[in-house]
């Protein structure tokens, strides 16, 4: 056992590690703008979260999710919030054969060590490295096995919005936008604690699942038909509610984090600040789990956004401000926000980023404004689908001529590089939908060659698999196999290439349909799939996001030797490629994200009709059911105001002049 | 087809070249030579340092970096040069800068560059080694041992392929003396800078094969200095002297 004292730093063991592994400074911390506190900052009731982004540092570092809640929680005098990642295989080893515990980067303190493990999903792909982390850390992998004084696991993200796939392992899981709903579990853990820890870890847990809010899998029961389907999911415990509610925060101007954005020494995914600029989307596109389950949206204010910016800068030092959210040039005040900064920021190199841009949003001005102060950096538009048809089953309603219109704009005036996304296995998709992307790529081609008067432009096809998501109109449909969707994607890459005109003009980029499979069976999962992610991780699969780690082989074996040994006659097909029906269970039916499970069924069936449903920003109300369910309204602008010029950057300039100084 | 150039005026002229030495600590020294700069670049944003920057549609501030320690060991010695568009008073940047880094990445000086190369003057380094678990009977015997030799080969991987370079040559001198802690014996050498750059692990991997030398963790090892080589006293001078004394002038 360890005689270690709880909260000590791990630096002494960690450190000869480091000497061996690849890019240690991902795992030593001290990062600009991250917080060490001490381990009692709250006494007795002190409340300690671990949080985890379950990939690479290089990747969990800058996201947004993470970094909101370790500086919300870290801004209670009585929490204290540090930061774990996955680790590289290299360093895992290490760590196994010198008995180093998971730890935090901040404060290099044992995982297990924290009251909470907080852990958040973005993605199913991240299910095996919890499963490690949770190993490392000495925390036992089934929450059914822990025990009183054992770290409380709990999930959020996106991801856990089906918690159900994950159900061994998690103790909990908080559903929607995480900053109040930390602080409320943050809350009941220091009155728990307060009170003598009555009832352990059961109480606790009966008390975070009595809010309706948090999810707490140990008290649901699931019955299984002979089939295999679910029959019902029904709570075993008194006050725990049938459906647990998602969280929205309502007002972002209220909630204006990150303040002070982490600024890794390592290189990141993303080298830039972000700043959301709205959350929630209705559009309405029918594959994207995104748009459907952060409903309504809510805009943050020109000025807010102004203000955000500014500290921002001045706290980081980044040069390029991303303004996030899920569809940035539909903010209400966008063509003032840009035009705003890209004058307060002139003559600084400070460029601006709008990673999300639908095409019928863009314009030139947007752009300029955009790449005023920046470098210029390749256009991305994503019409998901290649023909008409396809574009009116998904909803994405955006005409071949909006695109085409578009891009031709954009070469006009002075791009070379034109990036287009679509997705492959859409429903009621054919090859002729598909093969439709070269069509539309040839005359993007033409039209930029016609307008540039230049012939080295270029586009860049960048197609994916479609991966149904729970709580869409999409959660019902059969997924398209592996070797389907790669045949399709081999049919479009050779009508791509055997254009000797245009072809060479057109870079074809896709993701083989195997992950997509590995994804969608975790993403529609339901408990018995824990026991697949499991064997998969016994086997020693790590990282599945990433392709020189993926194992597909691995999945099927893993999931063919569990499946095996359950009652029912279930397998990777049956989660995947199955058609649901309208009245099955579905094992996420437990999650309220607001949506009316009526509604979704209904938009698929208008999915089905190739009928487009608009934007309730601008039509009425078409009842999803969210705002009602949910008592939320949307909340947008226009707020009419504008940004006053700002002396931005350079404050510190003044005094560093050599006028200001006397010289001897 | 006419060469296409960045809209707008050209950027401002630097007036004033500085050069900066600052130390890596503590946990940073696994921060690598591109960590570092990534690092710098913001830190001159924050610090609002009136930084001049290249021509074309990537600017680039101007900012040279000379001879790096590797990743892994700690200096009190790195170096590089900035230039600015307007001039600046080094003591007051060095402050400015300081603070807007992390801790463990310190500015030490900041001295007006004068004329001559600065990588030029960066001749040789100081090493200090701290050999945790090696007493310094052991130590002393290999340091003989390896100064007896006229030769000592060790092959390291670079980009293009494995190379097999001598190390005893680049060594001027080399010592074994004893810390506070007698299970912990220290290691310090002035080693040339050649081509390929001798590191402080190369010596060690010749140690280990002169005789069997193995430390049981790896040493904490920190650059204490760089500069022109002092070849009488084994050790080595102030590559900043000559900038001090043309200001001073």
């Amino acid at each position: 056992m360890h005689t270690r004292t709880a909260g000590a730093s791990l630096f002494t063991d960690l450190e000869p590690l480091l000497e061996q592994v690849s890019k240690p400074i991902q795992y030593v911390g001290g990062e600009l703008n991250s917080t060490v506190k001490d381990w009692d900052c709250g006494g007795d009731v002190t409340v300690r979260w671990a949080l985890m982004y379950p990939d690479a540092y290089e990747v969990g570092v800058p996201n947004q999710g993470s970094m909101i809640l370790y500086e919300v929680l870290n801004e209670r005098p009585d929490v204290l919030a540090e930061r774990t990642y996955a680790v590289w295989p290299d360093m895992e080893a290490l760590m196994r054969s010198q008995g180093v515990p998971q730890f935090t980067v901040d404060a290099h303190r044992a995982v297990g060590d924290f009251d909470v493990l907080g852990i958040s999903f973005s993605t199913e792909l991240g299910y095996t490295n919890l499963l490690t982390a949770l190993d490392l850390a000495g925390i036992p992998l089934h929450a059914r096995d822990r025990v009183d004084g054992d770290t409380i696991v709990i999930a959020g993200g996106h991801a856990a919005f089906n918690p159900e796939t994950i159900a061994d392992f998690v103790d909990a899981a908080i559903i929607g936008d995480g900053e109040e709903a930390v602080l409320m579990v943050s809350d009941l853990i220091a009155a728990w604690k307060r009170e003598g820890m009555p009832g352990g870890r059961h109480e606790l847990l009966l008390r975070l699942a009595k809010t309706g809010g948090v999810y707490v899998p140990a008290f649901y029961e699931v019955t299984y038909l002979p089939d295999g389907r679910i029959q019902r999911i029904a709570p075993t415990e008194h006050g725990v509610p049938w459906r647990v509610s998602k969280h929205t925060v309502m007002d972002l101007d209220e909630w204006p984090y990150p303040k002070q954005p982490l600024v890794p020494l390592a290189e990141s995914v993303h080298e830039r600040m972000s700043v959301e600029i709205f959350r929630g989307c209705t559009r309405g596109c029918r594959f994207c789990q995104a748009g459907m389950i952060t409903r309504p949206v809510r805009e943050r204010s020109i000025t807010g956004i102004g203000e955000m910016v500014e500290k921002g800068l001045a706290a980081t030092g980044f040069e390029e401000v991303g303004l996030l959210s899920l569809s940035s040039a539909d903010h209400t005040e966008i063509a003032d926000i840009t035009k705003g900064l890209a004058d307060r920021y002139e003559g600084t190199n400070t460029g601006l980023s709008l990673p999300s841009t639908r095409v019928d949003a863009f314009n030139i001005d947007l752009a300029n404004e955009l790449t005023r102060n920046g470098r210029r950096s390749g256009l991305t538009f994503a019409p998901e689908g290649g023909s008409e048809r396809i574009r009116k089953v998904i909803n994405k309603m955006v005409t071949e001529d909006d695109l085409i219109k578009t891009v031709s704009a954009a070469y006009g005036a002075g791009w070379r590089n034109v990036k287009l996304y679509f997705m492959c296995g859409l429903p009621t998709e054919t090859d002729e939908d598909v093969l439709q992307i070269a069509e539309l790529a040839k005359r993007v081609i033409e039209t930029g060659r016609q307008v540039s008067g230049r012939k080295d432009i270029r586009c860049t096809v960048s197609i994916g698999g479609f991966v149904p998501k729970p709580h869409t109109p999409f959660q019902w449909v059969g997924q398209l196999s592996a070797d389907e969707t790669d045949a399709r994607l081999e049919k479009l890459r050779d009508a791509i290439r055997s254009d000797r005109r245009l072809g060479s003009s057109i870079g074809f980029r896709y993701h083989d349909g195997k992950p997509g499979i590995v994804e969608g069976l975790l993403s529609r999962g339901d408990r018995r799939v824990g026991a697949v992610i499991e064997q998969v991780w016994r086997d020693g699969g790590r990282f599945d996001g990433w392709s020189e780690h993926f194992s597909y082989d691995g999945w099927m074996a893993a999931a063919e030797k569990a499946f095996a040994a359950s009652p029912w006659p279930i397998d990777v097909d049956w989660y995947t490629t199955r058609e649901r029906e309208e009245s099955e269970v579905l094992p996420w039916d437990v999650v309220d994200s607001g949506l009316d499970k009526e509604w979704l069924w209904q938009d698929w069936l208008d999915a089905l009709d190739e009928t487009e449903v608009d934007d309730c920003r601008w039509t009425p109300c078409f009842d999803c059911g969210v705002c009602p369910q949910m008592n939320t309204e949307i909340e947008i602008g226009p707020t009419g105001k504008v940004l006053l010029p700002l002396t931005v950057l350079g404050a510190g300039k003044a005094g560093m002049a050599e006028q200001a100084h006397t010289h001897a | 087809m006419a060469r296409r150039t960045p809209e707008g005026p050209p950027p401002p002229p630097a007036v004033q070249k500085l050069r900066l030495r600052y130390a890596k600590r503590g946990r940073l020294r696994f921060s690598s030579t591109r960590d570092f700069s990534r690092a710098l670049e913001r830190a001159l944003r924050r610090a609002g340092v009136p930084m001049a920057f290249s021509a074309g549609f990537h600017p680039h501030p101007k900012i040279s970096y000379a001879n790096a320690a590797p990743t892994g060991t700690a200096s009190e010695a790195e170096y590089f040069e900035i230039s600015v568009t307007e001039r600046v008073d080094p003591e007051a940047l060095r402050v400015a800068l300081d603070a807007a880094l992390p801790p463990d990445l310190d500015v030490l000086e900041v001295v007006e560059a004068g004329p001559g190369s600065l990588a030029e003057r960066l001749e040789g380094s100081v090493w200090h080694l701290e050999m945790r678990g090696v007493t310094l009977e052991t130590l002393t015997y290999a340091v003989e041992r390896f100064l007896a030799t006229e030769l000592a080969e060790v092959t390291r991987t670079f980009k293009t392929g494995p190379k097999t370079f001598d190390v005893r040559s680049a060594v001027v001198s080399m010592v074994a003396t004893e810390s506070d802690d007698p299970s912990c014996a220290i290691l310090q050498m002035v080693v040339r800078h050649t081509t390929p750059s001798v590191r402080p692990d190369d010596i060690l991997t010749a140690l280990r094969a002169v005789t069997e030398l193995s430390p049981p963790v790896p040493p904490l090892v920190t650059r204490l200095a760089q500069g022109p080589l002092l070849t009488a006293t084994a050790g080595v001078a102030d590559p900043l002297a000559a900038d001090k004394e043309a200001v001073g002038s």
